[in-house]
């Protein structure tokens, strides 16, 4: 892989910016930037509905761009629906579970303390409106998923798991193993897919999962758009989670028939812009490689764990390279995760600190908060070697 | 205005804060917190008479909110609570003196705005 090459597609890199942050948002290489241009400046159109050459090819170009990123995660394009973020399309699909289910008082929902609150809080709220009892799987060692844990709390009355392919924190990779899905009827299997997707070859077929959901913009999509996928012989029977123009068969002043299927799902304008350039940001990946790209992650993220890993009064929480999707969260002793971020902003180095959206998750490493640096294609050691050095001056600063 | 963050003053304010002690007499407890960082604080003042004879703060946060926690506390104690009701943003900001950006107002103002809220309490 031509990491000089690559980071040449990049123009946010040009003044010496280390960016450490492509969990919180990726950047986007020329390609995908040059196939939104053309669609803004040449075909600009809304799609499914004009009969002119230009909303001919918009919709063509949306639906390639559908095509294309069905392949790119082992799905089909009937089972690919555009939303707005990893965000919307969870909520998304909450509702229209709720609308499918019909869930019962005293119905469980089983997931795990890793999640982003993007799964988790849709969970919580559906719970609260139907009297649903929401379990939680634990931690065991290396930040890895308790699947013990998982296996008991899969119940008969389990009727949604929702498990997170990778932690957005520790960046360790997840699973639903076959067998903790013996007993009973088989409950709803969701997957939070947002760490994975662009990170790390993703198979749908082999994962096995009904649902699942990403964002465009952490795989050098633009901001804006998000995907979710929904097993073919689920979205046929699905009830939409959201009502609008473009997804009706027929419409009367007392009732309206859906399509079916992903139609059914795509209310509205689609960000039909935003979604040829997450077409163009795939095929990118894709030419790359998806497999090198994973293998240059865990490079650097093996790096980081030496480098970052021998200093004094730091603390890791992070999985092992080798199951870790190119994600390090750190402490510092002494030293609040805003203040090392802040002087890491000093050395030109992106980082992010808080509790990036998943609080449970925080609690249950014991901290309030840590400072996380996440790799990418366009990263080198030479980041990390800017990182190490911004740490030791944050620790310089407060001793 | 010195355009570095961690200049000597706030540093030190951040490491030894001024007035970070739970108060046995107060008469208003405010909790603080900036969710999103982890930021957590309670503000106690002591008002006697319409003066606060203490202002004292307890609880965690990066060096911004710590050390205007700690220059925030010095200034309140003494005051009418009418003086501390005109306290305003610049006030706090001229404290500090150092250059706050957009994304670090909500650490700098963490305790100000728990001040409002303890004020708001007092005179209901």
């Amino acid at each position: 892989m031509d990491t000089t090459a690559i980071r040449n597609d990049f123009m946010s890199l040009k003044d010496g910016l280390v960016y450490l942050d492509s969990a919180a948002t990726s950047l986007t290489p020329e390609p995908v930037l040059e196939a939104m241009n053309e669609y803004y400046r040449n075909y600009r159109a809304n799609v499914h509905r004009g009969l002119y050459a230009e909303a001919e090819r918009a919709t063509e170009r949306y639906e390639e761009a559908r095509k294309n990123i069905a392949a790119f995660i082992g799905a089909t394009a009937d089972e690919v629906i555009f939303t707005s973020s990893a965000t919307a399309a969870s909520n998304m699909l909450v509702y229209a579970l709720e609308h499918t289910l019909e869930l019962q008082e005293g119905d469980e929902i089983v997931t795990t303390v890793m999640e982003h609150h993007a799964m988790l809080l849709p969970l919580q709220e559906l719970a609260k409106r139907n009297g649903l009892v929401v379990k939680y799987a634990q931690l065991t060692k290396d930040f890895a998923l308790d699947l013990e844990d998982l296996r008991e709390l899969i119940t008969e009355k389990t009727r949604i798991v929702a498990v997170t392919g990778a932690s957005n924190v520790t960046g360790r990779v997840a699973c639903v193993p076959e067998d903790t899905l013996t007993t009973g009827a088989r409950p709803v299997i969701v997957r939070d897919m947002t760490a994975c997707v662009g990170h790390m070859p993703v198979n749908m077929s082999a994962l096995d999962a009904d649902f699942a959901f990403f964002s465009g913009h952490k795989m050098c999509g633009p901001t804006g758009t998000g995907v979710l996928y929904g097993k073919k012989e689920w979205l046929d029977k699905l009830r939409p989670g959201y009502f609008g123009g473009g997804m009706v068969d027929s419409v009367t002043l007392d009732e309206a028939t859906y399509h079916v299927g992903v139609p059914g799902f795509e209310a509205g304008t689609a960000n039909v812009g935003g979604v040829i350039g997450l077409g163009a940001a795939v095929s990118y990946l894709t030419r790359i490689g998806m497999d090198e790209i994973r293998a240059h992650v865990e490079g650097l993220t093996n790096y980081a764990f030496e480098k970052l890993g021998a200093l004094e009064g730091v603390t890791l929480y992070a999985a092992p390279p080798e199951v870790n999707v190119g994600i390090v969260s750190l402490t510092l002793v002494g030293v609040h995760p805003h203040d090392v971020a802040e002087i890491a902003g000093q050395h030109n180095v992106a980082v992010r600190a808080g509790h990036h959206c998943a609080l449970p998750l925080h609690n249950a490493l014991g901290v309030v908060a840590t400072t996380r640096a996440s790799f990418y294609l366009y990263n080198t050691r030479d980041d990390i070697d800017a990182l190490v050095e911004a740490v030791n001056d944050a620790r310089r600063t407060f001793n | 205005m010195n355009e570095e963050l961690y200049q000597a003053h706030i540093l030190q304010h951040a490491k030894h804060p001024h007035n970070k002690e739970e108060l046995a007499d107060a008469t208003i407890s405010v909790p603080a917190k900036n969710t999103s960082c982890g930021d957590a604080y309670t503000l106690q003042l002591n008002v006697q008479d319409g003066f606060i004879e203490k202002a004292a703060f307890t609880g965690i946060g990066c060096a911004i909110s710590q050390a205007a926690a700690s220059l925030l506390t010095d200034k309140l104690t003494g005051m009418s609570t009418h003086e501390a009701a005109q306290v305003s943003e610049e006030d706090v900001y001229t404290l500090l003196h150092v250059p706050i950006s957009t994304t670090r107002e909500k650490c700098a103002l963490l305790l100000w705005r728990a001040l409002h809220e303890a004020l708001k309490e007092h005179h209901a």
